[in-house]
């Protein structure tokens, strides 16, 4: 689950990038950006989760 | 007093201005030994010795690394680059230096006080995820980790946006305002040195103890609360030299606008202090030393973006947000996230790094700058975190980063060093593992 999360975030890079190419429009271009950031958000919240799961299952 | 207004250009400095920056850059390594007091302070008695030469040994091999394979990819600004073309623009995306330490001697020497400051910043950087891996953290595996990020992921970050990358081009190619700005290495150091904490952390694991298979998880306090809070004294000093010196070298700044560079980084920690020591007083009953440590490191981490950008009223806004968030993700982090980072590296360098970033778009008074800063976060979290990580962990499959149990047990000092730090001093048997 860390993983997919981790692999998941760089999806959202690749959202910010597309962005600023595709929309020369600011509010757009913003908007699309934040999208960017809010995927790379969720990917790191799927990596945290992941790894409380994984802490949980190995505490002494 | 007016904020600087960053331009694309680089200008040549006058010998005054260069003067300045070079004695600047003499007084900022106090910042990197404000750090690595903190770190110490913050772990524990028997990992202290360890921990200080940890701090020693990563400075040295990133500074080797650095010089032998870093420095080229990272570049200059004006240096050549390694460009492609995507949608009529061009994206610099690696410096084309000499490799092996070629040109370091021969480069024009406004080319190398930034090269000066890049390998203060790569010191800085990898002594990061030191202090997050505190007490478990081999010293092979921390030279190891170190010498990774100051040949390979250090340098990247610094080219595009240090070196004029596609970050810092962002406003000559697509109109967001003067480009990703970063003049004290908020991004470069402090958000990139706080996720490679996090990686760190992840790999390592919580210390012995720390997360009990019932209840909270248990307090393990740092053991020297003087050389914590003297450390956050001497950073002081290094961060109004570090972030005057990167105004002058990445933002252009004249010597006019020095003066309130430094207030505004005054202002930025006493802001984070005072807002850290309210809420832990609130939270608490009575203030927390460690915690307004880590908020008053946290402010200063804040104005590396932003210093040079916003006026002293908004610094200390800025200090205020990263001193009353400091101590609740602190908290966050630990108790629900089961995240073990002893210095509080991830709250205080990527969070308050993050932070100012985002404060120097909001306040920076350029039409688009907001969006450059977003890019250049996406950049450091979608594109960093992940090969960092990705990094660190082929690494600890040939380089264990967590010491053994037996080791742990005795503590670092014993079982790396062969002594400990305060041999006159009798070490307590662990009473808190459960």
């Amino acid at each position: 689950m860390k993983y997919a999360g981790l692999l998941v975030m760089p999806a959202g890079f690749f959202l910010s990038i597309a962005a600023i190419l595709l929309f020369p429009a600011p509010a757009p271009r913003a908007a699309f950006v934040l999208c960017g950031l809010a995927v790379e958000g969720l990917g790191l919240a799927v990596a945290v989760r992941g790894h409380m799961e994984s802490r949980g299952g190995s505490r002494p | 007093m007016t904020p600087i207004t960053p331009s694309p250009l680089v200008p040549v400095l006058t010998e005054a201005v260069f003067a300045l920056t070079l004695a600047l850059l003499f007084l900022a390594p106090l910042a990197i030994a404000g750090v690595a007091l903190i770190n110490v302070g913050l772990g524990r008695s028997r990992s202290a010795a360890q921990s200080l030469l940890g701090n020693l040994a990563l400075l040295a091999v990133s500074v080797i690394v650095f010089a032998l394979v870093g420095a080229t990819l990272a570049g200059a600004p004006g240096a050549a680059g390694h460009s492609f073309q995507l949608a009529g623009k061009p994206w610099n995306w690696l410096g084309a230096g000499p490799l092996f330490l070629g040109g370091l001697g021969s480069a024009s020497p406004q080319a190398q006080l930034t090269l000066l400051f890049e390998f203060l910043a790569v010191a800085l950087a990898v002594m990061i995820p030191w202090g997050s891996g505190a007490d478990r953290f081999r010293l092979t595996a921390g030279c190891a980790a170190a010498a990774v990020l100051a040949a390979l992921v250090f340098p990247l970050a610094a080219h595009w946006i240090w070196g004029y990358g596609w970050l810092a081009q962002l406003g000559v190619n697509f109109g967001l305002g003067a480009g990703f700005l970063d003049g004290g290495g908020a991004a470069t150091v402090h958000l990139l040195g706080g996720l490679s904490a996090l990686a760190v952390v992840w790999i390592a694991g919580p210390r012995r103890g720390k997360f009990p298979k019932e209840g909270l998880s248990t307090a393990l306090p740092g053991h020297n609360a003087v050389y914590v809070l003297f450390g956050c004294l001497v950073a002081l000093v290094g961060w109004l030299a570090w972030n005057a010196a990167g105004a002058v070298i990445f933002l252009h700044a004249s010597l006019a606008a020095l003066p309130v560079t430094a207030l505004n980084t005054l202002l930025s920690a006493s802001g984070a202090l005072a807002a850290t020591f309210a809420v832990t007083r609130v939270r608490f009953g009575k203030p927390d030393a460690s915690l307004c440590a880590n908020g008053w490191l946290a402010g200063l981490v804040a104005s590396s973006a932003c210093a040079g950008l916003v006026t002293p009223g908004q610094a200390l806004f800025v200090g205020i947000v990263a001193g009353i968030a400091t101590p609740l993700m602190v908290e966050l982090l630990e108790l629900a996230l089961s995240i073990d980072d002893p210095s509080g590296a991830v709250t205080v360098h990527a969070a308050g790094g993050l932070w100012g970033l985002l404060a120097a778009g909001f306040f920076a008074p350029l039409p688009g700058q907001l969006v450059a800063q977003l890019v250049g976060i996406a950049t450091l979290f979608g594109l960093m975190l992940p090969v960092v990580y990705l990094l660190f962990w082929l690494l600890n499959r040939f380089v264990p980063f967590r010491v053994d149990p037996d080791g742990e047990r005795i503590g670092m000092d014993l079982h790396e060093l062969g002594g400990g730090a305060y041999p006159e001093f009798v070490i307590h048997r662990d009473e808190s593992y459960r």
